[in-house]
Parts: structure tokens; C-alpha cells; sequence
């Protein structure tokens, strides 16, 4: 059901039932490592390529989710994912080897939650009745495609960040009543923001006002206040972002805690780690949430949280033609059942 | 031609000087320092390589050039293609970028890298994406500076 301008409240409580999570070498040995499901010790994860390497991710990530509950991929009616390569390629070849009937998504980094609002709408609304909604990145592969080869010896500013390997897929379901699953409970889809930054080497300074104009649509919306998540967790700002999106939500009013203000690329890797201001990459959140935050969720550290995943659209054409960055950011709330209320 | 710098507006201009006080600066002066020692080490090596071609081989000062180019372009490849050249890059900046090592790099990392897409295609149409700028402006600048040199010998001038 539409909520003000640009929300939406799922009466319904759609559930995540299971999650599936794999990531790549650097993750495993970042500071969220036992939260994965499957780490790969090697980049090309046994294929030839870093594309197919990539698809391998979120087959896998598909997969674990579903053995978890025991659910064959003829059960589920929807797969809906989302990458950074061209064309979707990794996403595209992944529901190649699924066949589930599939829904390709691009929002950059933001792909993890525009995907889990729509399958969280789709099932709602009795459109299905599970749904595998993911996002993935592959650090080499995405590399490949809009900064330098690898292995190029350029020298990377403080402001950068690192793409994740890895891909996190939830298993949406319709609610059957079980207590302790996670539910989300309403969406917010974010519109283009553009404050002029044209340094792809600066995302998180980009997206920052994206992510802001997102988070106060959310609470003008739901004429809700900060105070009533225990964690607002925003996709991958990184360092400098993430600073500028508190100021900016500070500035608007909103009475927002820094304790409760989180950023999925600053708690993925170790503070000794090279990634300069922190991760990033559709991999990002998706990982994070799925793996870590929903693990937090079901241990009862929080209740209720709200994911924002935030996305630059850019590409590799856009910032040679002197364009500026383009970014958005799309919310969802997640709520464990039986939590207070 | 239309101007290439959109216009920023206000709201933007605020936004901006918001995030200029948040956005980690380069470390200037320490990238300097860094690159002055390791691009300085990697010319230390080279005038070694020179050395090593003038005393045991039958070249001149003039003539020992390229094949210590030569040389030092194959170690840079060793280098990139172990893995350690883009992790000298990120320390060094400038100093690992700027000697003949750094645009060995440049080659065979996109060689290295559009491996998996053939060798024509691949190798062959990506080897020299980052590379080919270096010497189509290197090549054109040789060009003018030799111009007017020989101009200038044939004006009397030098």
C-alpha cells in the first residue's frame, strides 16, 4: 500500500526466510568472515573467467539460501538480481543455470534493496510465493570494467573504495506465521540525487545526498521517528559518505543517534585492510545484511532496522564525457515477527 | 561546441563545501617524499643495468639506452605479473608510475587482464588502452621538439 509520497507498507509482513551468502578471498579474511556461508580462496573461483567467476557467487549465494529450507528451485516463482557488469552478464548467466523466470535489476550498488522492495511488494500482493531477490559484485571483474586493469600500479586516493566479492540472496516468502523470522515491513524508493561530484574515485562523498534524501523521504512518509529502529544501516558510503549523510540528516532536522547510524561498507573489512575508505559494490549490502545484520536480527541484538542501499550510476562513458555522478538510494525496513511492538 | 562545466547551482555549491570538510585529502607531501626515493631507486638500478651493458658488452653511453629499457620493461612485467608491481604502484604513486617500469605496467597488466576475452581481440585490441595514449603524445611531442631544434640549427641559433 502506497504511504505518502514514495513508500510503501507491506501489511502482508512478507518474510525472509532464508539467506544465502558467499564471498571471495578478501572477505574471508575481513571481519565478517563467519558470516558467510561459502568463502572462495581464490578470485577466479575455478572458472576461466572473472565473469563467470562472478555468476559462480550468486548461483552459490542462490543455492545456500535455498537448501537451507529445503526448497527446490521449481517452488520458487520469481529470481530477481542485479550486478555492475555490463548488460547483467554474471546475473543474466546465473538465471540461465537457475531457470527460475527472472527479473534483471540495475541500481548499482543500490540493486540489494530495489530488489528486495519490489520481491517484498511482488509477494504482498499474493504475486508469488517466494521469490529469490540478490545482488552481487565481483572485485576483479567490476574493476575490469570501470577503473584500470588489476594488476595496473595506479595509485588509489584516500577517497576510493574496494569492491566486494561476494553475493548475498534472501528467499522472500509469503508470512506463514513463524515467530523469530525476519519480515520487512515497508520500502522507500529513493529518486536520482546529483550534487555535482564528478571524482569516480569519491562515491561515497557522491551518494551521500542520495542517501540523505532517501532516509528523510522514509521518515516524512511513514510519520515515523528515527528513534523507532534500533539500526538505520546505510549500503556503502564509506568513511567520508557516511559523515556527510549524518551531517546532512542532522542539518534536516531528523534526530538521528551516531550509534544507531551504520554503514555496511565500514563493518565488512578490518581496520588493517587496504581498502582506503571502506567497501563497496552491489555485493556490499547484500552481503552484510544477509549475512551479518539478519544474524544479529535473529540473535535479538536488533529488532528492527532500516537497510539503505545506496548506488552510483555512473559509468565508465558518463565520467569521460564530463558528466557528473548520478546517484540514488532505496530503503527497506526489516522487522523481526513477535518483536515488540 | 557547448561549454563543457555545467552550471552548479546553489544547493549543490552548499552540498559540495559540506563534503570538501569530510573528503580525505592525498597525503602530498608524503606521496612526494615516497615517490621521490622509489622512483629515484628504480633510475639507481637502471643506470646499474647501463653499467653492466658498457663494461661487459660492446656499448657506448649513447647505445647502452635501449637495451636497458629493454631490461628493466622485462622486470617490470615479472613484477606485474607476480602481483607486486600494483601494490609498489599504490605506495609509490608517481615514483613506480613515471620510469620506463611504469609503462611496462601499464602494457601488460591490460594484456594480462582482456586474457580471457582471446589473444586478438583480447590481448591484442586492450594491450594498448592505457599504454597507446603515452606513445601517440610521446611520439607527437618527439616530433615538435625535434622541429624546432632542427629549426633552430638551421637559423643559426644553436
Amino acid at each position: 500500500m502506497l504511504q505518502g509520497h514514495q513508500s510503501w507498507i507491506f501489511a502482508n509482513r512478507p518474510m525472509i526466510k532464508a539467506t544465502g551468502v558467499s564471498g571471495g578471498p578478501f572477505e574471508a579474511n575481513g571481519n565478517l568472515a563467519n558470516e558467510f556461508d561459502l568463502l572462495h580462496e581464490d578470485l577466479w573461483m575455478g572458472e576461466e573467467t572473472y565473469e563467470k567467476a562472478h555468476r559462480v557467487l550468486l548461483e552459490e549465494a542462490m543455492h545456500a539460501a535455498l537448501s537451507k529450507v529445503d526448497c527446490q528451485k521449481e517452488e520458487v516463482q520469481f529470481m530477481m538480481a542485479g550486478d555492475l557488469i555490463n548488460q547483467l552478464t554474471p546475473s543474466n548467466l546465473a538465471a540461465r543455470t537457475m531457470q527460475i523466470p527472472f527479473m534483471g535489476l540495475y541500481g548499482a550498488c543500490s540493486t540489494s534493496m530495489e530488489s528486495l522492495a519490489l520481491a517484498s511488494f511482488i509477494v504482498n500482493y499474493q504475486g508469488a510465493k517466494r521469490i529469490l531477490s540478490g545482488a552481487s559484485s565481483h572485485n576483479a571483474a567490476v574493476e575490469k570494467q570501470f577503473r584500470y586493469p588489476t594488476e595496473y600500479g595506479g595509485q588509489k586516493p584516500p577517497t576510493a573504495q574496494w569492491t566486494v566479492t561476494g553475493a548475498g540472496v534472501a528467499l522472500v516468502c509469503e508470512n506463514d506465521g513463524t515467530k523469530g523470522v525476519p519480515v520487512t515491513t515497508s520500502a522507500t524508493i529513493g529518486k536520482v540525487v546529483d550534487m555535482g561530484i564528478t571524482d569516480p574515485f569519491n562515491m561515497g562523498g557522491a551518494m551521500a545526498p542520495a542517501a540523505a534524501d532517501t532516509i528523510i523521504a522514509h521518515f516524512r512518509d511513514r510519520q515515523i521517528e528515527p528513534s523507532y529502529y534500533d539500526l538505520i544501516v546505510t549500503g556503502d558510503l564509506g568513511r567520508i559518505g557516511q559523515k556527510a549523510t549524518y551531517e546532512l540528516l542532522i542539518n534536516s532536522g531528523l534526530k538521528i543517534n551516531s550509534n544507531q547510524f551504520k554503514d555496511c561498507g565500514l563493518l565488512i573489512y578490518k581496520d588493517n585492510q587496504p581498502v582506503q575508505s571502506g567497501g563497496s559494490g552491489a555485493g556490499c549490502s547484500a552481503t552484510v545484511l544477509y549475512g551479518h545484520l539478519l544474524n544479529q536480527m535473529k540473535k535479538g541484538i536488533y529488532s528492527k532496522i532500516l537497510v539503505v542501499a545506496t548506488g552510483a550510476l555512473l559509468s565508465p562513458l558518463t565520467f569521460q564525457q564530463d558528466e557528473s555522478i548520478p546517484c540514488i538510494a532505496h530503503a527497506v525496513a526489516i522487522e523481526t515477527e513477535g518483536g515488540m511492538e | 561546441m557547448a561549454s563543457k562545466k555545467k552550471k552548479t547551482t546553489p544547493e549543490q555549491l552548499k552540498y559540495q563545501q559540506l563534503q570538501q570538510k569530510h573528503e580525505l585529502k592525498r597525503p602530498v607531501l608524503k606521496n612526494c617524499i615516497k615517490a621521490f626515493f622509489v622512483g629515484g631507486l628504480i633510475c639507481m638500478i637502471c643506470q646499474a643495468v647501463s653499467f653492466f651493458y658498457i663494461y661487459y658488452f660492446n656499448f657506448t653511453e649513447q647505445t647502452a639506452g635501449n637495451p636497458t629499457v629493454a631490461t628493466m620493461v622485462f622486470f617490470s612485467m615479472l613484477l606485474t605479473g607476480f602481483g607486486v608491481y600494483d601494490r609498489l604502484g599504490q605506495f609509490a604513486g608517481a615514483g613506480s608510475a613515471v620510469p620506463v617500469t611504469g609503462f611496462g605496467n601499464a602494457v601488460i597488466s591490460a594484456a594480462i587482464e582482456h586474457r580471457t576475452e582471446g589473444l586478438v581481440l583480447g590481448v591484442g585490441g586492450n594491450m594498448f588502452k592505457l599504454a597507446g595514449a603515452v606513445i601517440l603524445f610521446g611520439v607527437v611531442s618527439a616530433f615538435f621538439v625535434a622541429l624546432i631544434k632542427t629549426l633552430l640549427g638551421v637559423w643559426g641559433v644553436l
